[in-house]
């Protein structure tokens, strides 16, 4: 399967983690991302899973989690943005699915994602101030009446 | 023809994820839908970077409390995975059977309130009525009737007394035949079949798409159920039948809920009578720098978790997805195209959690309220009546 991926894209694949029988980890190029996952969503019938972002010391990190049921794997596609050019594309052109968690990730991590239909607050409520993304590491509480346990 | 706005919620406090839906409708006939959520967002991504892997279990417990299992099941799981350890196999039956008999309340939970909505109060009553049995049941095992705090990283914290198990196979044995009369008495009503055989159909193809997951994709016959193909728990080492159905509509949605809740009573069965003696727990004591993932089925679906460590003994990222986040969206492809008294029954198949459509109002395009939430209950059984008279029943 991995043999297969890596002779299908020869550029897009960076590099393979592979963590065991059931969970791989590829880092591919952000370009790549639509062709990649429209060919193991098309093509392979993997489930999309979701995606988490990742906020990186230098740079923001999104996967995308495709779970593959008949052969019990989980595949991570991993991309690297740099924190100046938070801009990927937006993977609602191949399944629907998307839509949510890339309005998500946008709301909470303030990443653009090209050719989406309604990149608007999914969680977020209307008073949140614009430009405050509460899943960075950087964020500060903005708000002096907000009592809200931040855990640590 | 004029085109109103009917707006549904926002939230209840009872509801797991609250969620504001805007229906347009033309006359009775809905055409548009949308949806708003995060009136009850309660950061707990982030909450979980502040908290050591230990407390973030019983922080996670408290995502939902109709699957509070789910989630420290698919945690630990993640958490396994990032240490590569593995639970007992003690452990893992007890997770299995803490698991199944979630399901069951579950999903008996969801039955009585679908058969409320459509007018159905006896369905309603007997089915929470056996929904009491199994949390007594889940008392017996946990000390708990909910949030039963029985998972730990590398095991479970409380193990099941062998004196115990004869009173848990009494109960679970006592609620079938009641189960079996109540199965029956769904599947073999007209009334039922007119207000639910191909009503919200969703599609393979949409299932697909929208990525649908647990009994909404298994209706529309996606046949994927993370117990059977991800191997976890005691689910490899007992049989057991994945229920899958084919139409997609919410007759076939309780369809495969009610099958499944026998499958589960016949997977708690197989798992205290198949036991195996053991430790409980592999006393993990560190996580490792890295990442996990873990997934499970929970009720309503697959339970996603993702977990990124640097070695110290918080989370540097928690990911949660539950399964209502990918079910949520398919209200797009079922509910448009159909009749405002059955959008109460159709938003509530997928089991979102039933509170919003107590707060339902109508309201005109100047915003002058033309129905309230009961009103609209009330048109959802009006409809059952009208045709209870027409089948003569």
């Amino acid at each position: 399967m991995l043999q297969l991926l890596k002779d299908h894209f020869p550029q897009a694949i960076v590099s393979v983690h592979d963590r065991g029988p059931k969970r791989v980890y590829l880092e591919i190029d952000a370009g790549a991302i639509t062709e990649v996952a429209g060919h193991v969503f098309k093509e392979l019938g993997a489930r999309f899973n979701t995606a988490s972002a990742v906020d990186g010391r230098n740079r923001m990190e999104i996967l995308y989690h495709f779970t593959l049921e008949d052969i019990n794997l989980v595949l991570s596609f991993r991309v690297f943005l740099p924190k100046t050019a938070l801009v990927i594309a937006s993977l609602t052109s191949v399944f629907t699915a998307a839509e949510w968690i890339e309005r998500e990730i946008h709301e909470m991590f303030g990443i653009h994602f090209v050719g989406h239909p309604q990149l608007e607050r999914l969680l977020l409520p209307e008073d949140w101030p614009e430009k405050v993304y509460p899943l960075r590491k950087d964020y500060e509480e903005w708000d002096p009446d907000a009592v809200r346990d931040r855990g640590v | 023809m004029t085109r109103t706005i009917v707006p549904i919620g926002p939230y209840h406090p009872l509801q797991e994820e609250p969620e504001f839906f805007t229906l347009t409708v033309e006359g009775e006939t809905v055409v548009d839908i949308d949806l708003k959520l995060g009136y009850n967002h309660r950061g707990i991504e982030k909450l979980s970077e502040g908290k050591v892997y230990d407390q973030a279990i019983f922080v996670v417990e408290r995502v939902c409390g109709i699957c509070s299992t789910s989630h420290p099941f698919a945690y630990t799981q993640a958490l396994e995975d990032l240490a590569s350890v593995e639970a007992p196999p003690r452990a893992r039956f007890i997770r299995t059977i803490i698991a199944e008999g979630e399901r069951i309340h579950s999903h008996l939970l969801w039955l009585g309130l679908a058969g409320h909505f459509l007018g159905y109060n006896t369905v309603f009553m007997w089915s929470w009525k056996l929904r009491e049995e199994i949390l007594d049941v889940m008392e017996i095992l946990s000390g708990n009737r909910n949030n039963y705090a029985m998972f730990k990283v590398g095991g479970v914290r409380r193990d099941i007394q062998s004196e115990d198990i004869p009173e848990v196979l009494r109960k679970i044995d006592s609620i079938v035949p009641t189960l079996e009369k109540l199965r029956k008495a769904i599947m073999e009503d007209p009334v039922l079949h007119a207000r639910t055989k191909g009503i919200g159909v969703l599609s393979r193809e949409a299932a697909v798409d929208y990525c649908a997951v647990g009994p909404t994709a298994r209706a529309s016959g996606v046949a994927r159920d993370i117990r059977k193909h991800c191997s976890y728990g005691a689910y490899e080492e007992i049989s057991w039948q994945m229920i899958v159905a084919h139409n997609g509509d919410v007759f076939d949605k309780l369809l495969v809920r009610i099958k499944e809740l026998f499958e589960s009573i016949n997977i708690i069965r197989a798992c205290l009578s198949g036991l195996p003696d053991g430790e409980i727990d592999c006393r993990v004591t560190d996580i490792p720098p890295g990442e996990g993932i873990g997934h499970i089925e929970a009720p309503r679906g697959e339970c996603f978790h993702y977990v990124r460590s640097d070695g110290t003994n918080r989370p540097v990222r928690h990911k949660i997805r539950a399964p209502t986040y990918m079910n949520l969206p398919t209200y797009k492809s079922t509910v448009v195209g159909e009749t405002i008294s059955d959008a109460a029954i159709i938003l509530a198949a997928i089991d979102p959690c039933y509170c919003c459509t107590e707060r339902i109002a109508v309201l005109d395009d100047k915003g002058q309220k033309l129905h309230s939430g009961k009103q609209l209950l009330d048109l959802s059984r009006q409809k059952t009546e009208q045709l209870r008279a027409r089948f003569g029943v």
